[in-house]
Order: structure tokens, then sequence, then C-alpha cells
């Protein structure tokens, strides 16, 4: 048991982990019943139904008075339950160290999406402090009915209501409602997932007031990690269980026609699991089953390799017929005859790769199917959906499935957890015993949803006195809905596309969420259909911060391009035409704090090969503002980029915890370099090549910035608004602006690998 | 053919009756039952599978069971423990290094036998002797941190 097990009364680890230290079994469902009576005496009343118009869906007070928070969201590795608790603890005026939040459950939590686009505080806490306000209402008027005082004449200090004044007259949490539900209802806007709201009668604190809110709480689950007391979702076990592993065609699309079981015979326990075009083997042991998935011997159909190849691909994108165009509401003036005037036309289109999720592991799943009771451990960062999509995937209602979130090998949006959980589901099913399956790396690294690729075109109309009057901004490439951002539905998952059911590619990207203003002004974007239409290694969807590093890249190098052809400081540029007065005030915090020098460039005074330059880009991203400045080192002679320093103006609002969100933003930053130097998935008209570590490249260690400083506008009355992806936007293009910064060369293809660094310069 | 082997895990010598061509990571993961040296990508390209043979960091997931012999293999599990925690574990918790956490065995393993035999490394160093190890979720900078200040731990 971990340390951050042993401070609940209602673990979910208590419950689960009967059998030593990685094995669990669950023979029964787990309601909020049974977890509530595993160490709580006097839990007695009619528990209310699970539902999220109920105040005790989200909050609990234990009989010692410890609190568990019931978040039907996840933490993806942020720290973002340490956030969650210090809002419920600052609303409960309770301590931070008696609350425990207990995520992704879906015997204990309603469906509040997840983690998704960077809600956790904006939409999951907002709902967990009104939660947990209502619960400091209740519990307030409950002691004024005991302690015969009226509630505007009490107060609450530490977990116990006492009246203002007289301290004697008093009673605890624990001792109003301790083991018991709350029984209150809440005013549920009936949407369920990201927009879930329930408020009840009770207003927030004001921020003035806060002592939890704000204050740099470490995380708790760090420890139990490097002292390895904390299991991942590959380390679930449960007794009778067996492994799996799915095989995927050479060239996608491909269906198997003929599947000699025979060949595995020798294996232990080795069955082949086939339906349609859905192929995976299962055995009793790990190594055998990756040794049948290996040998069995399959005969596909010959079906036409489906895909152009790596290199056509942004032709394919602006030869395709565009499935749908959406031009953003906020259109200004009238471009077309604005440019028929202009004086002068800037342009230049730019392009960006589809790009992996790859995660640091391939994606796992148990499942386990007993007496009609589904159970399920998943990475999955969205698991109430994986209930649906399971419900959907095995003809089975959702009230007899149970999903438990389980710390997966990385996420960062609708990865290949999703598709683990359903194949783990499909083969549990066709085997009738529990079936843990992961995916080998080339199938995490090949088949996993990914990143869209793109093309953009941007032009600007200048007029005879050098001024911008018109901006025009088009966003061209596949859908990043063309799987949806969860594994509710078996349309959207390869499991389900395998085995018959048709993808209903949805259309989806966006525009540059920033606040420039022209008299004419235009931004769309534009969808095509994808390459191949299910079981696809190149289907697309949500990848951290979803098309956001795409359209940034684009949008704020062209901002440069302007400002360079205007031979103008890129941010007097900048200043010239952002309206919104928090983009102005991070855009001045991150030239301050970097030092910016005010000039055009490119720099007119280096030589030699080794040069450096500094770039700056911004954006927004619902609420949240970023600016950054990226200042870049360059080897001429081997096209090498350092993405030496980093400064990074961050305004999200109010801010609960600065040391979660540092981190945050480190990883945004590290990854953002990544995927801008490093990252492209390379394909042939057969299949995805990119497969592993040598043919994926990520940033390593060697290549890391030295610095990352982070200046925090803090705004405590202004709501707060996401961090988890805003700071991952502007970085191609504060690199991008770096390097034309220090060599006049403007680059409009990501990744910046040494070779097309190298090529571009010479 | 399964043959049986004794393996010595963490000071503690366990029996398994495996396929001697089966990686070790397996043999570690499911017969003995450690649940730290994780599987990332059975190619020795990141590092998430790392343990020590006689003190030296090896990728599991390549090294065949059969090729163990009596050496010593020490895991992230038998590297420290809360009560006599390894420099680079209380460094680890100290700068909260992780986001998932996946890839720590790989970092903190090649780390503990780098800073034993090199005292007071350079940044350079540092950087080059973690090279090729992967972090997904990008924490290469506390990572950084945890490594400079376990090394001031270790004089």
């Amino acid at each position: 048991m971990t340390k951050i097990d042993k401070s609940t009364t209602f673990s979910r680890r208590a419950v689960l982990l009967t059998g030593g230290a990685v094995v669990v079994s669950v023979g029964m469902p787990i309601g909020l019943d049974t977890v509530l009576a595993i160490r709580s005496a006097h839990a007695q009343g009619t528990k209310p139904p699970l539902t999220p118009d109920q105040l005790s869906s989200y909050v609990a007070i234990n009989a010692d008075g410890t609190v568990s928070a019931f978040f039907g969201k996840m933490d993806m590795g942020q720290g973002l339950f340490v956030a969650i608790g210090q809002m419920v603890a600052e609303e409960l005026d309770v301590p931070f160290n008696r609350v425990k939040v207990l995520m992704g459950d879906t015997a204990t939590s309603v469906n509040q999406g997840g983690a998704s686009g960077s809600t956790g505080i904006q939409l999951g806490g907002k709902q967990m402090r009104m939660a947990a306000a209502e619960a400091r209402r209740v519990l307030v008027e409950m002691a004024a009915d005991k302690l015969s005082v009226p509630a505007d004449q009490l107060i609450v200090v530490d977990g116990v209501v006492q009246a203002k004044s007289d301290a004697a007259k008093k009673a605890s949490y624990a001792d109003l409602i301790g083991g018991r539900y709350f029984n209150v209802q809440l005013e549920w806007n009936k949407q369920i997932g990201n927009t879930l709201y329930a408020p009840g009668k009770a207003q927030p604190k004001k921020p003035s007031e806060y002592k939890i809110v704000g204050q740099p709480i470490k995380r708790e689950d760090i420890a139990p990690k490097v002292f390895c007391q904390e299991d991942f979702c590959t380390d679930v076990k449960v007794p009778g269980m067996v492994h799996g592993r799915v095989i995927r065609p050479a060239v996608a699309g491909a269906v198997p026609v003929k599947v000699d079981e025979s060949s595995i015979s020798g294996i232990p326990g080795a069955k082949v699991v086939w339906d349609k075009a859905f192929l995976g083997v299962v055995a009793d042991q790990e190594w055998d089953a990756i040794q049948a998935a290996q040998t069995l011997k399959v005969e596909w159909s010959d079906v036409k390799p489906p895909f152009p190849t790596d290199a056509a691909i942004y032709d394919h994108i602006r030869k395709a017929p565009v499935r749908k165009r959406e031009v953003d509401a906020k259109q200004t003036g009238n471009v077309d005859e604005a440019f028929k005037t202009a004086a002068r036309v800037v342009e230049a289109e730019y392009e960006w790769p589809f790009q992996s999720h790859a995660c640091m592991g391939p994606a796992c799943a148990l499942v386990e199917i007993k007496d009609g009771q589904v159970n399920c451990w998943t990475g999955s960062q969205k698991p109430h959906f994986v209930q649906n999509g399971i419900s959907g995937t095995l003809g089975i209602p959702t009230d007899k499935i149970h999903v438990v979130w389980v710390v997966g090998p990385g996420s960062y949006g609708r990865s290949d957890a999703d598709d683990a959980a359903m194949d783990a589901a499909v083969m549990a099913q066709a085997v009738g015993k529990p079936v843990r399956m992961q995916y080998m790396r080339e199938q995490a690294t090949g088949w996993d949803p990914k990143g869209p690729a793109s093309v953009h075109r941007a032009r600007a109309a200048i007029d005879a006195s050098g001024k911008v009057v018109a901006y025009e901004f088009t966003s061209k490439g596949f859908s990043r809905l063309d799987v949806n951002t969860n594994g509710g539905k078996p349309e959207d998952t390869l499991a389900g596309q395998l085995r018959g059911v048709d993808l209903k590619s949805g259309d989806g990207f966006g525009v540059p969420a920033e606040s420039y203003e022209f008299a004419n002004k235009r931004t769309a974007w534009e969808t095509i259909p994808p390459l191949l239409d299910r079981g696809s290694p190149l289907r697309s969807a949500h990848l951290r911060d979803p098309v956001g590093p795409q359209i940034h890249f684009a949008s704020e190098s062209f901002m440069d391009e302007v400002a360079a052809a205007l031979h103008l400081d890129p941010i007097e540029f900048r200043m010239r035409h952002v309206k919104d007065a928090r983009d102005i005030e991070v855009i001045k915090a991150v030239a301050d704090k970097s030092g910016w020098q005010m000039r055009p460039s490119p720099r007119q005074n280096q030589t030699g090969n080794k040069v450096s330059g500094r770039g700056m880009a911004y954006s927004q991203r619902n609420g949240t503002r970023c600016a950054i400045v990226a200042e870049v080192d360059i080897d001429r002679s081997t096209g090498k980029i350092w993405a030496r320093k980093f400064t990074v103006a961050h305004d999200c609002g109010q801010i609960i915890n600065p040391d979660g969100l540092r981190h945050t933003i480190e990883g945004n930053i590290v990854q953002g370099v990544s995927r801008t130097l490093w990252e492209e998935v390379k394909f042939d008209q057969k299949n995805v090549t990119s497969v592993d570590w040598m043919t994926y490249p990520i940033l390593d260690i060697t290549e890391t910035p030295e610095t990352i400083d982070c200046v925090f506008v803090n705004r405590p009355d202004v709501a707060p608004s996401g961090a988890g992806e805003p700071s991952i936007r502007p970085i191609a293009a504060a690199i991008a602006n770096a390097i034309f910064d220090a060599t006049g060369v403007r680059i409009r293809r990501v990744p910046f690998s040494p070779d097309r660094v190298k090529a571009a310069l010479s | 053919m399964n043959q049986k082997f004794s393996l010595n895990v963490n000071g503690k010598v366990h029996s398994v009756d495996v396929d001697p061509d089966m990686p070790l990571l397996y043999a570690l993961r499911n017969d003995i039952g450690l649940n730290n040296p994780h599987f990332g990508c059975g190619l020795a390209q990141c590092g998430a599978c790392t343990v020590h043979l006689d003190g030296q960091p090896i990728r599991s997931c390549i090294t065949p069971v059969s090729s163990v012999g009596d050496g010593k293999v020490v895991t992230l599990a038998g590297l420290g423990t809360p009560d006599k925690p390894h420099p680079l574990q209380t460094a680890y918790v100290e700068e909260q290094v992780p986001q998932c956490g996946y890839c720590i065995n790989g970092w903190i393993m090649t780390a503990a036998a780098f800073l034993r035999d090199n005292k007071k490394p350079t940044d350079a160093e540092i950087k080059e002797a973690l090279s090729g190890l992967k972090c997904r979720c990008g924490t290469h900078m506390n990572i950084m941190r945890a490594v400079k200040r376990a090394a001031t731990m270790m004089g």
C-alpha cells in the first residue's frame, strides 16, 4: 500500500487490492455503498444514486473527518488531483491533507469528461469547487440545528463548525455526517462530460479569503512511484488472467482471409481470436502470447496500398476535395476587395506532418467478464467513455460495466489507450477468461491515432503607407475528429472498425486564437477525407493541443514574416495590432523577462557557422494567454538546432498551484520542442513506417533547453482557465522565428530536422 | 523448451521455469512479480526496463534469462526504500520529477550507476550519460535538477 492510499477511508485501492502488491481481485461490481462499507462502520441511510445531480456524487465526509472527493476526470501526470484537492479543501475549510481525490472510476464518479482540452481545473475543478461549497453550506446548516445557533453566527475552522461568539459550541464535520451520505440535490445542467455543471445553493469563497488555493503544494504520488509502491495499468493482474496480443496487417486495410491456428498449437494456452478484420491471440504467459502473435500463419487479403508516400502528403492535401469549410464568425471587412487594391501582398504556406502520441509504453488494458459483469482496468484518460465503448462493443449494458482508470504510460490525448481497452474486451469475451492486452512498440507508434497533417496558407495586404489592411489565413488538413476524442462508440475504435462498424469521420479543425485586429480579416479551416476509411494507422484524432501547434506555427510564423517585410521588430509589429489587454500584458511580460532588444529580424551581425537568434510567438487558448520567446543556437554546418532558452509568460486566470503550473509548462515546452525539431510520422504506400524510437525520434536530453523561465500573470479574480496545453501552441513558431532571426532563412515545414535545416541554409 | 533458472534479484534468489530466450524483463515482471521495470519498446531503445546486472545498467527487455547466470540483478525497488532511500529517489521526490512516471527506471538506474562512478559531474557529462533514454512527458528539466541534486548528495 502506498502513502497516498493510507490517507483515505475511501481508497479505491483499499477496495481493489486484496492479494498482494500487484494482484487485484474483484468479484463484484463496486458501488459507492461497497466503498463506504469498507472501513466505515457507521455508513447508514439510503445511498443516493451516482448521478450528476447528487452532492454525494462529488463529496463525502468520512467517519474520521477526512474528505473524499470523487472526480470524474483524471490526472495525466501534471498533479491535477493536487489542485482539485486544494479547491475542495479551501471551500470546505478543512486542511489540505484531509482531502483525498479519487479519480476516473466509474463506480465512484460521474462522467466529467475525463482528461480533455485542458479543462481539468477550468471545468472539472469548477464543479468540484461548487460541490464542496455546497457541502460546507449544508454542514453549517446541520450544525446550526444541532447547536441551536443561527447559521450566520457560525464559522468553520479545520472541519469544525463553531459559534463565532462561543468556541465551546462546536460540532465537527465527522460528528455531523461522518460516514453517512449527503442527500442533497444539485441544479444539474443535464450535460455529461466536460460541460457537466451542477452547483448547489452555496456561493464559493471570495479569492481574497483563500488560504490553500494558490499554494505550491507538492504531489504525493511521486514517492510511491520512485519506491515502486504504485502500480501502473500495465501491472494489474487478476486470477485466471491470460495475455493477449493483436496482429495488424502489413498493408493497411488488408483483412485476414486464412488463419492457421495449428501453427501455434505448440504454445501453451494459445488461441486465436478472429472476427472479420480483427485478429488477436491469447496465451497463458505473456512471452508465449508475443511468440504466438509472431508465429501465427496468416494469409491477408490483397488490397491496393492505400496511401500516398509521406513525401507526397502535402501535395495530396492541397489537391484533396474539401469535405467541410468553416469561416470564423469573427471575420471583418471585405478581404477579397482589400487584396485587389493592395500595394503589396505578403504570402506564405506552411506544412505540418502527422505526429504520433508515441507514448512511453504501448497501451495496455485488462478486461475481466464474470457472471455478466465486466471489469476493465485502463490507462485511458476518458474511462467513463470506455464504459460506453465496451457496452457498444460487447453488447452489455453500462450498469454491468465497471471501468477503473489506473495510471498508464503517458497520456496526451486520444491515444492507443482507448483502442487497447476495446481489443482486450473483444478477446476477453471471445476466450471466456480475463485478458490483459498490451500492444507491441510497433503497434503503439505505428497504429495509434495520429495528430493530423495539414497545410496552412496565409496572406497579408499592405497599402502604400506600409500598413496591413487585410489578413487571410486558411488551414487545410485531415480532421482532428476522424475518430472521436474518446472510445465511447465502436465506430471510433479500431476494434469496432475492424469488426465491421462503419467509420463516421467527423469534421474538426480550428483557426488561430489571437486578437490581431485588421480592417479586413478572415480565418478559416477546411477538412479533407481520411486516406483510408477504416482501420487506418493514419486515422487522425486529438493529440495534445489538437491542431493548435499546427495552426499557430503557421499563423505566428506569418506574423513574423509580415513584420520582417515591413522592417519592424516582431513584438513592435504585434503590439500595433493585438487588441486584447491580457494578450498585451503577456507579450510585454515576456519581452521584459527575456530582455528583448527592439530591432527587426534578421540579425545582421553574425558570421561563421555558429549563429544564434531570438524569436517570439503568442496565442490564446480557451481563455488562457501565453507568450513565448525562444533563444536558439544553430550550427549552419550540420543544421543542428539547440533551442537553448525559453521565456514563457502565462496567464490562465486564477492560479491554483504555481508549482504544478511550472511543471506543466516545462513539460509542454520540452514536448513542443520535440514535436518541432524531430517528430514526423513516416509512411509508404502500404503502411506507417515510423514504428519505434529510431524511426520516430523524439528530443534527447542532450538537446533539451538549458533554461525555461516562467512569468505567471496571476489573476485571482478571473476564473481559472486551462494550463495543460496552451504553452505548447506557440513553440514551433517561436523557434522558426528565432531561426529566421539568426539566419535570415524561413523554415515553413515541421520538423526542423538537421537535414532539412541544413538544406534550407545551403 | 522451458528450463529452470535461479535468479538473484534484489538480494533474494528466485527459481523460475521459463524459455531460456525469454527476456529477463518478463521473468522480473511476471514470474517474480515486480512492478517496476516496464515494457517500453522491447528494442533497448527507451530504457523503461533498465535494471542493474552486477552493478551495470542493462536493458532487461533484450537480455535473455539464460545470459543472466548467477549475476546479481537489482531493480529500482532494490535500489532504496522509503526508510533508506537512494539519493536519486530522494532527489526525485524533492524535485517532483515524473509526470506519468513510466520512464523512471531507465533514468534512475542509469544515473545511479553513473553517479556512483563519477563524482561531481558537469551538466554536459550528466546529459551524455543519460543520452538515449526516453521521457515522453518532457520532464527533462526536472530530471537534470534531480540528478544534479543527487550528485551533490553523493559528494
